[in-house]
This record gives C-alpha cells, structure tokens and sequence, in this order.
C-alpha cells in the first residue's frame, strides 16, 4: 500500500503541503468505535437521537455542544457595562461570514433600544433642503448589499505589548467581523438634500447615550457609504446600530457609527473626540495622525492558534482569515519556518473587495518546534508588515491600526503560544 | 389557436410596455424617489450637536472654573478623581510634555487640540450615567475647569462661544492629517 507521505508536495520548508494537496489522510481511523449502547434491535448500530423523534422546529439555536462559541474577552471601563468591547471567537470559526450573535462589539456608552417607529434619519447642514427619512420612506429607496469586513482600529492592540500576551486569537484579533451589509447608498438621500458647494464633510451622530460622533469626508460618503438597515439578511442587531448605522467600506470601524441619527453637512471635520483624544495616531516625534480612515492589509491563522494546540505529529489544517480595506486580498502567504520560506495559501472562492477572504494549507507537523506565521498581500500590492517594520516611526504605546504579521510558536508538546521573532 | 397567439403576443407587448413605464430610470439609475420630509430650523436646533473647532455651533451661556470645580466634585469626580486625576476613567488633567517623550501620557490637557472638543464631549456624553442633564451654563463652568488644571485659562475665565474657541491648548500644534482629499 502506497502511504501518503510518498505523495505529498512541500511547498515550504518545515511541513508546508502544497496549496493543491487535498486531505485524505485520516480517513478508516473512526469507523469501528460503535460502542455496545448504541446497538438497537437486530445488531443494528443506533444512537440514543436516533431512538425518538427530536426537538420540535422553529425553536433551535446553535447546538448545545458549542455552546463554548460565543463572544470572548467582554470588558467595559471599570464601574460601566457599556463602555468596553466584545470579540468575535475567530479561532471557532470557518469561512467569512461572521452569525450576527457572534460579531465584535464596541460600544462608548451601552447599546439602546430604539423603537424604530420615532426614529428617523435627519440630514441637515450645508444643503439645500434639510430632510428627515422615516425607516418606511428608507424601505422605498434603492438598496445595495455587499459582503464586507468591519474592524476596529483598536483591533490587535494588545498585539504592541513588549512581550507576547498568552491570550486566543479571538482576545488578540477579534474585534474584526464580517457581514453582508444591506442598505441605502447615501449619496441618493444627500442628492435629495442637495450639497451646498461649500459642504465637504459630514458629522454622524448617533442616537446612543454618548451621542458618538464621528466626522467623514464627503468624497467617502458619495462614493460608497450605506445607511445599513440590514446585516446577515435580517434587520441589524441592537449591537450592530438598530435601526440603521453608517457603514464604510474598507474604513475604520468607529467611523461606522451606529444607532445613526444625524448627519450634519460641514465644511470640515468637528474634531469630535473620538477622532482625536482617541482614534488618533500618535509619532515617535510626538505628532500625530487624525483620520488615518482605511485598514491596512491583515492576516491572522485562527488554527492552530494559542489554545487549540496540536495532539501530536501528523497533517493539520491551517487556516486563517485575511483583508484589506484597500480592495481584494490577492494572495496569503505562509511560513512554517519563522519567515525563512513561505508557500501560498489556498484561498476559498469567495474573495471579495473589503471582506474577510479564508485561507487555508495543510501542514504536516514533525513534533519539532515549529514558527507558523502568514503574510497578506492585497490587490493595490499592500504587503503585511513584520511587527517590526510596523513599529517604525510610531509612538511606543500607540496602538491603533495594527496589521503587522502575527507569529505562532508550536512547541514539542504540540502547545501554541504567541511569539514575537 | 389563432386567436390565443394573438392574445399572447397583446399581453407581450402590454407587459413589455407596463413593465419599461413600472421600471422607468428613476427606480433603477439611483435617483431618489424623493421621500425626505423637510425638517424646520426648530426642529434642527434640537438635534443639531455638533461644535466645530472654530466655534460655529456653540451655544450661548458662560461658565468659569470656579464654578466648574463645585460642579465637577458633584458630578466628575467620582469617575475621574479628584482634579481630574487618578480616577478609575481616566485623568482628564496632566501628562504635558509627555508626548513626543518616551511613554506619553494622553489627557484632555496633553493632548487634545481644541478646546472647543470638552464642550462638545461633556454636552453629548457626561456625567456617564445621565448625560443631557447639564445646563449649557454648566457644561462651560466644567469646561472651564478641566481648562484650568490644565493651565490652559485663569481661574475666573469665562468661557463663552466667543472666548473658548480662542483658548489655546498646549498640543494645538500636535496634529497632521493622514487623510488627503484625493481632488
Ligand atoms: C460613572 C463614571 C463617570 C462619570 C460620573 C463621569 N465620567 Fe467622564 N468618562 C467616563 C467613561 C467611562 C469615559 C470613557 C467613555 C468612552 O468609552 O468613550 C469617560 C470619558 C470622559 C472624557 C474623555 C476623556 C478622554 O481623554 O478621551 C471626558 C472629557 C469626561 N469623561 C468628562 C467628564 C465630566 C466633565 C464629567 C462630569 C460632568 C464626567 N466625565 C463624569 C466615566 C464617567
């Protein structure tokens, strides 16, 4: 009999199979362990579910075994629960679209429950006619609806501590999500309204208890900004900006804000605080940056990922998820060599402008220590940055937009921990 | 027969006809069915937040750091300490010459560029737990005094629409912009 090994292609060095190689391996290792209970009348194999009727329908969630799989790391400003985030559990799941129950929260000052029937879009400012837009008037105007990612710029934070936290993918690269967003295009409500010459920006508010507000520049707003009504097919969650939040492709998400309310027309941005005292970038030279708008290019391996570890040598898959707020991710690199070689990644059909893309790679693990990290590179050519090349130029307890590449260290113990190289 | 056909090739050409008038460029070219209702200059007032840096938007009222510090032990000081330091949400007060240092330390008065953003911030979002509760009055007084720990205005400064765009912070210098309007 022929083993696998004798087929297989290493792409990289250290394991790494060829993007091509399809898993067969493992396959007759779990027949044959029927135990004695499931055996029902006549030698014939039956699980306990398979000896009554099950659940009634229209009532089930996720199965009880996953139960596990729900928002991690929530955390709010001591003494408040609306002050704080919530991940999505990334190294959990597969594909690129993230269950609604699942996506990353970040809130400033709790989630409201609005009652759609008083509210209303209110476009004022620097145009022609300030209007007000009811949710049933919004339900008459074009909608669009696209898959695409949301991540908030403090997203990996944790990532520019001087030493590597032990902590899941989900705690270190979780506030990233993506949806199918469906809503109106903006522009067709600010052409009704009619922009003064002199309106080049706006200021969104929310109808939160913090009132976020955020300042966008028109030329993002004409181009491809919704008022999302809708997320994953149904109405938006509460935590996602019940009834209607902004939503910008491919931009930061503070600057989506939810629960939307207003939108002011301005000649510049208001400088509200969350696009200065926070949001901002600060330099190594004590500058720093305001409106640094879209998210760089980013990859993360979900699995194996600090707490999924190995349970011994063999073939596992690695898989992650990769995107750019520039465009289309074109290609995910992988190295199972601490960078020395890389091999590409395989990635899953749907690659789509500004959404999460999948990536995939078998890997045969010797039970040596092994580095595995994977390197994006987008349709503009962006490439993902080392942690060091990242640094460069930027204050040392700044923390927002980090993309820099994440490292997994597999020990001979098959434990996965983050490392820094 | 003959007159089923003709039947059909009638209905093709109503639906054709129905179907170009139902689809006409207005639903399908992006053009608003024009369903926004027009909203006063009263209304407006009242949901209109927004301050800009300039000072456009501030409402009337004054306020100065004395009666900002009253206030501020009455309704701050539990979150953000006493003198707007120490406290378990952040100090509003101290860290200059912090930020181009080694490790800086944000505040209100390290790093924010524009006075005009603790008007705005404090009117939409503070006190936490019951914000909106503030006179316009207050919201200057509080103003004022996290001004004044910063060293920012004198202790009796009344900051009005007028004089608090002008109070100059220590790091108004300390911003660029990283986005550019691509015209
Ligand atoms: C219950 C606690 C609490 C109280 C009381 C409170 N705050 Fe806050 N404050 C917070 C929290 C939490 C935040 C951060 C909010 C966020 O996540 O955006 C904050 C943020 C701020 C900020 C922004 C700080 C920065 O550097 O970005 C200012 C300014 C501020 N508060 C002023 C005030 C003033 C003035 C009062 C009194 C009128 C007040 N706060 C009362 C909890 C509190």
């Amino acid at each position: 009999m022929k083993k696998i090994s004798d087929n297989i292609n290493f792409a990289a060095n250290n394991g790494l199979l060829d993007r091509r190689f399809i898993l067969k391996a493992g396959l007759g290792i779990g027949g044959g362990l029927m135990s004695a209970s499931a055996l029902s009348s006549e030698g014939k194999d039956r699980l306990p579910w398979m000896k009554q009727p099950g659940m009634p329908m229209g009532q089930s969630g996720p199965s009880r075994y996953e139960e596990h799989i729900k928002r991690e790391g929530v955390g709010s400003q001591p003494g408040t629960t609306g002050s704080g985030a919530s991940r999505t559990p990334i190294e959990h799941l597969d594909g690129i679209i993230t269950p609604s129950r699942l996506h990353f929260e970040r809130h400033h000052s709790g989630i409201p429950d609005i009652d759609p029937a008083q509210h209303s879009l209110l476009i004022h400012g620097l145009v022609d006619r300030p209007l007000s837009f009811s949710m049933e008037s919004l339900a008459r105007y074009e909608h669009v609806s696209n898959i695409q990612f949301i991540e908030c710029s403090g997203n990996s934070g944790a990532m520019i501590s001087p030493k590597p936290l032990q902590r899941k993918a989900s705690n270190l690269h979780g506030l990233v999500s993506c949806s199918e967003w469906g809503g109106v295009p903006l522009k067709i409500l600010l052409d009704e309204a009619g922009i003064k010459p002199k309106g080049k920006w706006i200021v969104a508010s929310g109808s939160d208890a913090a009132m976020m507000s955020r300042s966008v520049p028109l030329e993002k707003i004409m181009d491809d900004a919704i008022i999302a009504t809708h997320q994953n097919g149904e109405p938006l969650r509460p935590s996602n900006g019940y009834p209607m939040r902004l939503f910008l492709p491919g931009w930061e998400g503070n600057a989506c804000v939810k629960w939307l309310r207003t939108i002011k027309v301005t000649s510049g941005p208001s400088m509200t605080k969350d696009e200065t005292s926070k949001y901002s970038d600060l330099r190594d030279d004590g500058i720093a940056e305001l409106f640094t708008f879209p998210m760089g290019v980013k990859s993360v391996i979900t699995s194996p990922s600090f707490s999924l570890n190995l349970a011994g040598p063999g073939i596992y898959q690695i898989k992650g998820i990769a995107w750019s707020g520039s465009g289309r991710i074109k290609n995910v690199e992988l190295s199972a060599d601490g960078g020395k070689t890389w091999a590409e990644a395989l990635l899953d059909e749907h690659i789509l402008p500004k959404a999460l893309t999948r990536f995939r790679s078998a890997w045969k693990w010797d039970g040596a220590p092994a580095t595995i990290m994977s390197r994006a590179i987008d349709e503009k050519g962006n490439i993902q940055p080392t942690r060091e090349q990242w640094f460069v130029g930027r204050a040392k307890n700044t923390f927002y937009h980090f993309n820099a590449i994440q490292t997994w260290g597999v020990n001979t113990a098959g434990e996965v921990n983050n490392v820094y190289l | 027969m003959f007159t089923s056909k003709i039947t059909k090739i009638v209905v093709n050409i109503l639906i054709i006809l129905f179907v170009e008038n139902i689809f006409a460029d207005d639903v399908f070219d992006g053009v608003s069915p024009q369903l926004g209702v027009i909203i006063s200059d009263d209304y407006i007032e009242q949901v209109d937040f927004v301050v800009m840096p300039s000072g456009e938007g501030l409402p009337k009222g004054s306020g100065n750091a004395l009666t900002g510090k009253v206030l501020y032990n009455i309704h701050c000081m539990a979150c953000h300490g006493p003198d707007a330091k120490g406290g378990i949400n952040g100090d509003l007060a101290g860290g200059h010459g912090t930020i181009s240092g080694p490790i800086p330390k944000k505040t209100v008065g390290s790093y924010w560029p524009y006075a005009t953003i603790i008007f705005d911030y404090i009117r939409r979002a503070m006190p936490y737990q019951s914000p909106g509760t503030l006179s316009n009055n207050e919201v200057y007084a509080l103003t004022a005094y996290i001004l004044n720990l910063n060293g920012v205005i004198g202790e009796d400064e009344l900051m009005t629409a007028q004089t608090l765009p002008k109070a100059k912070m220590t790091n108004s210098e300390g911003f660029i912009w990283a986005y550019s309007p691509s015209e």
